[in-house]
């Protein structure tokens, strides 16, 4: 009979403690507009989905509370040659799963990441390869002198080789082909948090990581990650105290928000800037009713839309001020950045119009244009202005605005014309543009994001040349010069810098990074 | 013509219609509606699909009547500078096609396919009525969106009128369900009846006996059933068009405006999203009175 006891009185026990444990356990609820695609840290190289999964994943080095570089997965690296740099990794990690990390895995996401279909090739495709010394102790090799190694591999996330197969996800989830695999549901990652239970698109819940390796500044036990994709639905549940965390605000309920004296609002200029990009690869475009010849190949074409582009008036009407008009395809943070080169064409109907006619359309024509309506901040809205804009110079666009689920996969698989897109230069440094968004597409990487094909030798020599370039002077010279050459040829449409807009409970401490990242370790919620 | 509208007038049909001011007071809204819509060309102000028009900086003003409205935008102008006033009549135009047409589809498709089944039963029953259960298994919504999407990877050139074709077609085809249910009921009951019986003794050929016979008997439910839909229709084809598959934003319906506007009633701009609010209101109201009325007057028993 004792013996019987026994274990029921056990479980008592446990089911007391427990109790009393989640009786005090701090949970956070973040609410945002749009979902993490996918927890597979590889499958999109997309603001909030790193953001999201990196609070679960790790990469060897992050940045910290200040936004410069910290130790994370790796303790020390230096370049022990022009081409090779030495990483130690930390030693004692391990896995949600407890597999330990070693070498081995840093190398098995290195092949991964820089493999079919994912989306972190602009990071690590540029590396000739990674040699593992020890157990604890990798070599990065590359082509040529490579200074900016350290902030390429700051969002370079490290997945466990045994977890990935055998769950049969050694390949990443491509969201482009349809390709989804246990990794998007599941994750095994060595970072403070853990997936606990996963809705796609409603809601992730995830819970403290009570055995990580290192220290948790902050206090959170759980986050619930909830989806709310209607503005107005978002504030309510801020206001009504449903959330703790959300992000973005929208620009019209900043004041309203701020004028709540149990919230605050976190804004700050954001590292990302939005543009428009266009097909100029193909010799008829796919959406548009002109044939046998692609419009957009015409400098004339692309100069007259830009020049119809009112930005002023979509900074104050559509953006109500929260932006910063952007004449380079990054903004002044960046390291790179040009102030002379920072003058816009300016915005005029009449030059835009002899500018089409010029090029051989003087009724216009007519191009789909795609635009994500729950990525940035007040997308759809921008790209209605700049339809608008665009039918007084006579160009009919037909606007097809979506959810990111299916607008992510179209255009990255370059389904399109004329689209929308923003990009943070995660290095903050001008060669994460050049990259992937300026240079020619081909291997590696290169030009994985653009989109339309856009393409100049010269840029993409003097791409090559910024990478290995260690004379700051020199090398900024070099972003300038093609800078330039991008402007000249109108490359793409900058639109402007957003700026961030979070709004958190009053007794919240976070940390808001620039490139609008999240991270919950750093979060504290005080009584 | 004026003979037709004679002839109801002094029916009983019509005499019910004269003792019904609701009637009377829905079926005026909805002609003003309908009026508007038709002649939305000559109505209007402005043409808010016109894109070239829209002047920016004239957005998110308020009503006239309003510091800070202007007499150019009666009920003020919306996020992108369009005039609400005429946002709303070729809006309610695209809702009213849109459910208007969609309905139309699906009752026909729903009757007949209730009509047939309910009339032959057997195996024809039996498919038909698993078809329904596999149809009502999903969620209407889901269904429109994925016809929606096929309809759009099928034709990714599409210009506006196909996707509006593509619309009317994924609603109508979530909505057939109903009506062959209701449909198939009360042919059941009908077709066991003394006059269907006579009809079938005195060798009137089958067909005849649903269309002629048994069609007229069952056709109260639908009428109620499909001013219902009308409305349900119309809220369906602003869902499609929030998710991205339906109207294009910058031909908003009704749908679109509501969704639109609803961003900025928390920033106090609430005539965007109001004035289409109420105009649905309005469209769904007077035509469920209408059915509503209809119903009762058609009705054998209430006379």
């Amino acid at each position: 009979m004792a013996f019987k006891l026994n274990p029921l009185a056990a479980t008592l026990a446990a089911a007391l403690v427990l109790s009393a444990a989640s009786a005090s356990a701090v949970t956070l609820r973040v609410g945002n507009q749009g979902d993490a695609l996918s927890m597979d840290p590889h499958s999109l190289n997309e603001s909030l989905q790193i953001s999201v999964v990196e609070n679960v994943y790790e990469s060897l080095i992050t940045r910290d509370a200040n936004y410069k570089l910290a130790p994370l997965l790796a303790t020390s690296w230096k370049q022990t040659a022009p081409t090779v740099w030495r990483f130690e990794l930390r030693k004692g990690v391990k896995f949600h799963d407890g597999t330990p990390f070693t070498a081995d895995d840093v190398i098995f996401s290195y092949e991964r990441a820089k493999g079919d279909g994912s989306d972190m090739k602009s990071y690590v495709g540029q590396f000739k390869e990674i040699k593992k010394i020890n157990d604890h102790t990798i070599d990065i090799i590359t082509h040529a002198p490579f200074p900016i190694v350290p902030e390429l591999v700051t969002h370079w996330d490290i997945m466990s080789k045994k977890w990935c197969e055998d769950n049969q996800a050694t390949k990443p989830v491509d969201r482009r082909k349809g390709i989804e695999n246990a990794a998007s549901f599941k994750a095994n990652g060595t970072g403070p948090f853990i997936v606990k239970e996963r809705q796609p698109n409603v809601q992730t819940r995830f819970v403290r990581n009570t055995n990580y390796w290192g220290k948790i500044s902050g206090n959170v036990d759980e986050v619930v990650f909830t989806v709310i994709g209607n503005d107005a639905t978002r504030v309510a549940a801020m206001m009504s105290g449903e959330l703790d965390v959300m992000e973005p605000v929208p620009v019209q309920d900043v004041e309203r928000l701020k004028a709540n004296d149990k919230l605050k609002v976190l804004q700050g200029p954001e590292l990302r800037a939005i543009f428009l990009g266009m097909d100029q690869k193909r010799d008829e475009l796919l959406y548009s009713n002109i044939k046998g010849k692609n419009p957009f190949k015409d400098i004339r074409v692309r100069k007259a839309f830009y020049q119809a582009i009112d930005i002023d008036t979509i900074k104050s009407r559509v953006m109500r001020g929260a932006a910063t008009p952007l004449a380079l395809m990054f903004p002044p943070q960046v390291n790179g950045f040009a102030p002379d080169l920072a003058k816009r064409l300016p915005y005029d109907v009449e030059a835009a119009k002899k500018l089409l006619t010029e090029a051989g359309y003087p009724n216009g024509f007519e191009v789909k244009m795609n635009c994500p309506n729950d990525r940035y901040v007040n997308d759809a809205e921008i790209c209605q202005a700049v339809a608008a804009n665009l039918a007084k110079i006579g160009v009919k666009i037909n606007l097809e605005a979506e959810t990111k689920g299916t607008y992510f996969p179209k255009i990255l698989s370059r389904n399109t014309s004329f689209y929308m897109l923003g990009w943070t230069a995660s290095t903050v440094d001008a060669h994460n543009v050049l990259y992937p968004i300026m240079s020619t597409p081909g291997e590696g990487g290169r030009g994985q994001f653009n989109l339309g094909a856009y393409s100049n030798p010269k840029v993409d020599e003097l791409t090559d040349k910024v990478a290995s370039e260690t004379d700051q002077k020199k090398r900024n010279e070099m972003i300038r010069e093609a800078m330039k050459i991008h402007q000249d040829d109108v490359g793409h449409l900058p639109l402007h810098q957003q700026a961030l807009n979070w709004a958190a409970k009053k007794n919240i401490d976070l940390v808001q990074f620039p490139d609008n990242g999240m991270a919950w370790k750093f979060i504290t919620v005080k009584p | 013509m004026q003979q037709a509208w004679q002839r109801w007038w002094h029916s009983d049909v019509g005499y019910s219609f004269r003792q019904s001011p609701m009637a009377m007071a829905a079926a005026f809204i909805a002609v003003v509606c309908l009026f508007c819509s038709v002649f939305a060309g000559w109505v209007s102000p402005t043409n808010p699909f016109d894109l070239a028009t829209l002047e920016l900086s004239d957005s998110r003003l308020p009503p006239a009547w309003i510091h800070g409205g202007s007499a150019k935008y009666l009920l003020g102008t919306d996020d992108q500078g369009r005039d609400i006033l005429s946002a709303l009549i070729y809006g309610s135009r695209i809702s009213l096609v849109v459910g208007l047409a969609s309905v139309a589809l699906s009752v026909v498709f729903g009757v007949a396919m209730g009509l047939l089944a309910g009339f032959r039963g057997g195996w024809v029953d039996s498919l038909l009525m698993r078809l329904c259960d596999v149809m009502l298994s999903f969620p209407a919504i889901l269904v429109a969106l994925l016809i929606a999407g096929v309809g759009r990877a099928l034709f990714p050139n599409a210009n506006e009128s196909l996707a509006f074709g593509v619309l009317i077609i994924s609603i109508s085809l979530t909505g057939w369900v109903q009506y062959a249910r209701t449909v198939r009921g009360s042919t059941l009951v009908e077709r066991n009846k003394e006059y269907v019986q006579a009809a079938r003794v005195t060798g009137v050929a089958p067909l005849r006996i649903m269309v002629k016979h048994v069609l007229p008997n069952v056709l109260g439910p639908v009428m109620v059933l499909a001013t219902i839909q009308v409305a349900t229709a119309i809220i369906t084809e602003a869902t499609l068009s929030f998710l991205g598959v339906g109207a294009p934003p910058t031909s908003p319906s009704l749908g679109t405006l509501i969704r639109v506007g609803n961003d900025f009633l928390f920033s106090g701009e609430w005539w965007i999203t109001i004035f289409p609010g109420l105009m649905l209101v309005l469209i769904a109201l007077s035509v469920n009175l209408l059915g509503d009325w209809l119903r009762d007057a058609l009705n054998p028993r209430l006379r």
